[in-house]
């Protein structure tokens, strides 16, 4: 699902933030990304998103050569992504429906599928009964739900996450992994950026871990980390 | 396949209708702001709009002062009559010339005669001492001032022709002043035009920054800068229009204004003179100005900004 092959990102002016990563994510793994701040987990994700652009190497997403994808592109690439953030980045003056909407009203589909799914989205984070309200009704971990509906509502087979759990009590943090270890089971391939070490070993997941833009550990599902060399 | 084609395209119109409208509500919300901005747009396009009725005002008055216009060719003495008459003939043949009439030297004689009082003094004359003249009247539709001169150029290079008097050269030099009038509108016309679209432009601009957070979020599930750009566009729209409808509602109350007095005034001239007001076609010409400016300044806004904008987190 994700091949990146000797990646490195420098920055204008500043020190390298990936050098010559190398790693693969295979179609349906949920996996984590660790790694102190500045480790170089964003500009991972952002070079998944298409928000930058690596400096050498190349990156593989669902096949698709990422440099390959011109600007205009960019906009149907990233329809078949889901991304959920820390800040959860809502609109504030839209209701919890609206938002996540959003995703299909940009890609033109029909108003009645349109609501069947969103309704079918919301109903998968347990917020059915508040799709009217504003999101600053609602609380942090129901904001961030409603993000992550907003994530999957497209029914992408990639969906990452730059620490959605970053503004959470342990409790709801939790109760937001195991949402996305649901959307897992039914073939979602996730990528979650996180530093909360606590959780994702309790989870027992593949973990990648970062330093100082380098690949650090490659732990597979279950197993006991080890070491890369 | 013509169904699932033709069921797109109405998606796309309706996609499109929901931002005429979405637009249209979201001006609507901050009612003062918008009010502003349309305003000022309407100001900016009853400018010019105000200007050019004044010029065809002016133009319409001295429609009136056609028939005065009119141009005597004094022959040189001693040009017959029967050449006189085949002059007049030739003259009507040409284009821009509505009558010509001959006054021979022995009616001008009789009339001088019959007017001046002089009666008694003439009889001593040995012969006539007058010539021949033609009277042209120019057509009316070449009343630019250019084309009556030009006309006057070409009589006084026929042959036989001793002087060309133009009786109302006044009227030429209102000509002249309506024809620079006329230019300093289109010029007034552009530089307004560009002061809507900065207006128009640096509103969307405001507008663009103001939700510049929306924007990087719709970028980042993947919406295109066509998508975004769109709302931006129908705004432009909105009050382009918004202006226009305020520019023809301020050269009407202008115009309705002035009726009073200016038939006052014309009625004391003995003249059943109208104030001209805008005509439908000139007021929907001024609605498509404002339409095509307040699209085409948002335009412009929204292809700078919304490039440069990209998300972020």
């Amino acid at each position: 699902m994700i091949r990146l092959e000797r990646v490195s990102k420098r920055y204008p002016g500043g020190s390298e933030a990936l050098s010559e990563l190398t790693l693969t994510i295979e179609k349906g793994e949920m996996v984590f990304l660790t790694g102190h701040s500045g480790a170089g987990k964003s500009t991972l994700l952002k070079l998944l998103a298409l928000i930058e652009r690596p400096t050498r190497g190349q990156v593989i997403v669902n096949g698709q050569n990422t440099a390959k994808v011109s600007r205009r592109k960019i906009p149907a690439y990233r329809q078949r992504i889901g991304m959920a953030f820390q800040d959860h980045k809502l609109l504030l003056d839209r209701t919890v429906f609206d938002n996540v909407a959003l995703p299909l009203v940009i890609a033109g589909m029909g108003r009645r599928e349109t609501a069947r799914r969103v309704r079918a989205a919301i109903d998968q984070v347990g917020l059915l009964s508040k799709e009217k309200l504003l999101p600053m009704t609602l609380s942090t971990g129901e904001q961030q739900r409603v993000g992550i509906a907003r994530a999957v509502v497209s029914k992408p087979d990639l969906l990452i996450a730059d620490e959605p759990t970053g503004n959470l009590d342990p409790e709801l943090s939790l109760e937001i992994m195991n949402l996305f270890s649901r959307f897992n089971e039914v073939g979602v391939t996730l990528l979650i950026a996180s530093h909360d070490i606590e959780l994702i070993r309790h989870l027992g997941r593949r973990r990648i871990s970062l330093h100082e833009g380098r690949l650090q550990d490659d732990s597979e599902a279950g197993g006991e980390i080890c070491r890369a060399d | 396949m013509q169904s699932r084609l033709a069921s797109r395209f109405f998606g796309y119109l309706l996609r499109h209708l929901q931002n005429l409208l979405g637009a249209l509500g979201g001006l609507w919300r901050q009612p003062l702001a918008s009010l502003m901005t349309v305003s000022v747009i309407g100001i900016a396009l009853s400018m010019p709009a105000g200007l050019h009725l004044m010029v065809e005002n002016g133009r319409a008055l001295s429609g009136g002062w056609e028939s005065t216009l009119e141009w005597s060719v004094y022959l040189q003495p001693g040009v017959s009559e029967s050449r006189a008459e085949a002059l007049a003939e030739e003259l009507r043949r040409r284009p821009g010339i509505d009558q010509v009439t001959v006054i021979t030297a022995d009616q001008a004689l009789d009339e001088f005669r019959a007017g001046s009082g002089f009666s008694e003094a003439l009889e001593l004359l040995a012969n006539n001492p007058l010539p021949n003249v033609l009277v042209i009247q120019p057509s009316a539709s070449d009343e630019s001032a250019g084309q009556t001169t030009r006309l006057a150029d070409e009589l006084e290079r026929l042959g036989d022709v001793d002087l060309v008097q133009l009786d109302t050269a006044w009227v030429q030099r209102f000509h002249a002043i309506l024809d620079t009038a006329r230019r300093a509108v289109t010029l007034a016309s552009i530089v307004l035009a560009l002061g809507v679209l900065l207006i128009v432009g640096n509103t969307i601009r405001l507008d663009i920054l103001n939700r510049r957070q929306e924007i990087e979020v719709a970028k980042l599930v993947g919406a295109s800068d066509a998508f975004i750009r769109r709302p931006f566009l129908y705004h432009g729209l909105w009050y382009g229009i918004g202006g226009g409808i305020l520019a023809v509602a301020l050269v009407q109350l202008i115009g309705f204004l002035l009726k009073e007095p200016v038939s006052r005034v014309a009625g004391l001239y003995g003249s059943d003179y109208r104030l001209l007001s805008l005509a439908p076609g000139e007021a929907g010409l001024l609605l498509l100005a404002g339409a095509v400016l307040g699209w085409l300044g948002s335009w412009i806004a929204a292809s700078r900004h919304l490039r440069d904008m990209d998300p972020e987190f």
